[in-house]
């Protein structure tokens, strides 16, 4: 059994703010939601957040979360630290922060508090019009493809948490936790985080908003989100998909392998798809499986 | 608070007769079973009847048993065994659902050159035996498959799987570790060669197991040493372990004649859940399973969230969830299975033994639903799959039209 603390175990039996957050359509008043995980990686948050537009004041912070005790607890220690804060006060909070709220986390449960800061980060972007897709970090090479997990993701980490060595690297973001072949990649990562006396962590992008994308960037960057980064995910269980076509937001695809004989499957990648192209591309997408033949 | 323990099939609690019956062989009766005289004498005599006990149960002959450590150690050695004895073949064959004892063992030796066939299991968990058939070759040396799964209780047609193997000419071996104690077993008239059992599954005490070898199956021991089980296992004897398990099995025997109550229970606790609480489904064949068990996918919510939810109960129960175990891949049994990830990650395991009482059950059935609804109302997943199977329905019957 794992070494919760009194702290942990008070908010998982007893969560704030948990639940969603309603769009009443008030002036000056604006509703944003951030979401990391899924229902194939085992948790999942997603965060709301009602933000004052005149002040950049984060007013009320609500939770939905799919994971473990510490998953619930961390998600619910975010909420309350967060409320009241300025979003750029925000996007300044780490992950430790949110453990050190707790009185700490087991080491193998550090992953739910960066997926509190994640969360966090992802609905603050969301609230700037800023595409994740325009985050340094994807840029970067995919180490971890059992999870999705960039390069500069990983090296973000290990600086932010002085980690040195891949197991903790896995505790945290779960990189190097799944078929275990990118942990030899995970070391050369620490290696040249720790021997780059010039290394910086990756600075969150300077807050302003982003031109829109047009229709040809967005399918674009949806297809190589899908080749790169879907495709792989669902290949590990005989999967795939196929771009069909894009209107607007909505983005139509082609359940094959695996994923298209298997009613109960189309909910995870309901969550593994959409949830990766509104990771990456777009917010507000929204992914519908076609039959065209 | 009181300790409502439905975790049987990972350890049990140990028979207050098994504890009277170990206890002077920890205190009055230590003598070495091996020493040349009369106060060693005695433990061995002791340790004789033990042997009878466990053969009783299984139906078998006392020199067919090989008293040692545990499961796995039993696997272990029954694996190497039956490779050591063919040393020209090298071909494995076991299942994708077996224990870590087996499946680590495998994947060592298929670094060491060995070839190992994996044979897949259906949404019910079973077993595809023209799979079997197919995979099985001259070069097979030993087939490995359990009796009954841990965590899904199913119960593989284990004589039916013998008959196939023992045509080929393979050695049969079968971890029983789950199976011993509650479904009955006539070795004699088996196909089995060799088989695996652990006292702890059966209410005897850690750290003491048997490997039971077919007379004339070929031997070669693991463990090296002194004289120990006629040479098949070096060490000095655990003479209260094996005193514990003669007594445990005597037991067993009993009980199995008693075990349709357990399953009584087992039937009452997995109906009422399945009625009280929707969206959740019972993992593994709803017929072909131990008594005792019962693996329950409570969709949208994840398993160790349950686990300390009923622990504020004093409910002890289990969880294939990757969160339970430091691992980050929820169980490979019910992954095996092919469950989606919104049941696997929020399966728990009930496992009863013969003290679960109807008390303890009612008590499961009155706190479960609350558990699951408060841990439902916090998850993201529950609305979106609503959503999203309407959508695939209206976008099918769009794209079609």
């Amino acid at each position: 059994m794992w070494d919760y603390t009194e702290k942990v175990m008070d908010l998982f039996y007893n969560p704030q703010h948990q639940g969603t957050i309603e769009d009443c359509n008030e002036p000056g008043l604006k509703i944003v939601t951030g979401e990391v995980g899924s229902i194939a990686c085992g948790d999942a948050l997603r965060l709301h957040l009602k933000i004052d537009e005149q002040t950049d004041k984060i007013l009320d912070a609500r939770f939905q979360t799919f994971g473990c005790a510490s998953a619930i607890a961390s998600s619910s220690a975010l909420t309350e630290i967060i409320i009241g804060m300025t979003v750029d006060q925000a996007l300044n909070l780490t992950n430790r922060e949110i453990a050190e709220y707790l009185g700490g986390l087991p080491e193998e449960k550090m992953h739910c508090s960066v997926m509190g800061q994640e969360a966090l980060e992802a609905a603050i972007f969301s609230y700037k019009g800023i595409p994740l897709a325009n985050h340094e970090e994807d840029e970067s090479a995919m180490v971890c493809r059992c999870f999705g997990i960039s390069e500069t993701r990983i090296k973000k980490v290990i600086h932010e948490n002085k980690l040195t060595d891949a197991e903790q690297v896995t505790n945290y973001i779960k990189a190097g936790g799944g078929c275990t072949s990118c942990l030899a990649d995970i070391d050369d990562l620490i290696a040249a985080v720790w021997q780059n006396p010039d290394f910086e962590a990756p600075v969150t992008p300077e807050i302003s908003p982003q031109p829109l994308l047009t229709n040809l960037q967005k399918i674009t960057l949806i297809q190589q989100v899908i080749d790169s980064e879907i495709k792989p995910f669902l290949a590990l269980d005989g999967g795939d998909v196929a771009l069909y076509d894009v209107e607007g937001d909505k983005v139509k695809v082609i359940l094959q392998g695996a994923c298209g004989s298997c009613s109960s499957s189309l909910v995870t990648l309901k969550v593994a798809i959409e949830g990766k192209l509104r990771e990456r591309v777009l917010p507000t997408l929204v992914v519908e499986a076609v039959n065209p033949y | 608070m009181s300790v409502i323990y439905l975790d049987n099939n990972a350890t049990t609690q140990v028979d207050p007769l098994v504890a009277e019956a170990m206890l002077p062989f920890l205190t009055q009766y230590y003598g070495n079973p091996s020493s040349m005289h009369t106060f060693g004498g005695q433990v061995g005599k002791a340790i004789k009847q033990a042997r009878e006990q466990v053969a009783a149960l299984l139906g078998a002959e006392p020199t067919e048993i090989i008293f040692n450590s545990c499961g796995t150690e039993g696997n272990n050695t029954a694996i190497r065994t039956a490779l050591a004895t063919n040393p020209n073949k090298k071909h494995i064959i076991t299942t994708e659902v077996e224990h870590a004892a087996i499946l680590s063992q495998c994947r060592q030796l298929e670094s060491q050159g060995y070839q190992v066939t994996y044979l897949s299991v259906n949404r019910q968990g079973q077993l595809d035996l023209d799979e079997l058939e197919a995979s099985l070759t001259g070069g097979t040396a030993v087939v490995s498959i359990m009796y009954a799964n841990n965590e899904t209780g199913v119960v593989f047609p284990i004589e039916q799987i013998g008959q196939i193997v023992k045509a080929k000419g393979a050695i049969f071996h079968v971890d029983a570790v789950q199976a011993v104690g509650k479904i009955p077993l006539d070795l004699k008239n088996s196909t089995i060669d060799l088989l695996t059992l652990s006292g702890h599954k059966l209410h005897a005490p850690k750290g003491i197991g048997v490997l039971y070898v077919r007379k004339g199956v070929r031997f070669r021991p693991l463990l090296l040493g002194g004289h120990q089980e006629r040479g098949r296992r070096g060490g000095t004897e655990n003479v209260p372990g094996i005193i514990a398990l003669g007594k445990a099995s005597e037991l067993a025997l009993v009980h199995l004649a008693d075990v349709k109550k357990e399953q009584q229970l087992r039937d009452r606790l997995e109906q009422g859940l399945l009625a009280k609480i929707p969206n959740c489904e019972v993992n593994g064949h709803p017929i072909q399973r131990l008594p005792n068990t019962s693996n329950i996918g409570f969709k949208y919510i994840e398993g160790e969230a349950i686990l300390l939810s009923l622990n504020q109960y004093g409910i002890c129960a289990s969880s294939g969830s990757a969160c339970t175990s430091g691992s980050l891949e929820p169980s490979h049994v019910l992954r095996a299975l092919g469950l989606p990830y919104s049941v696997l990650h929020g399966s728990i395991r009930f496992s009863l033994s013969r003290y679960t009482t109807d008390a303890e059950i009612d008590t499961v059935l009155k706190v479960m639903p609350e558990i699951v609804e408060r841990l439902r109302a916090l998850s993201p997943f529950k609305s979106d799959e609503e959503a999203w199977l309407k959508e695939q329905e209206k976008a099918i019957a769009t794209a079609q039209s």
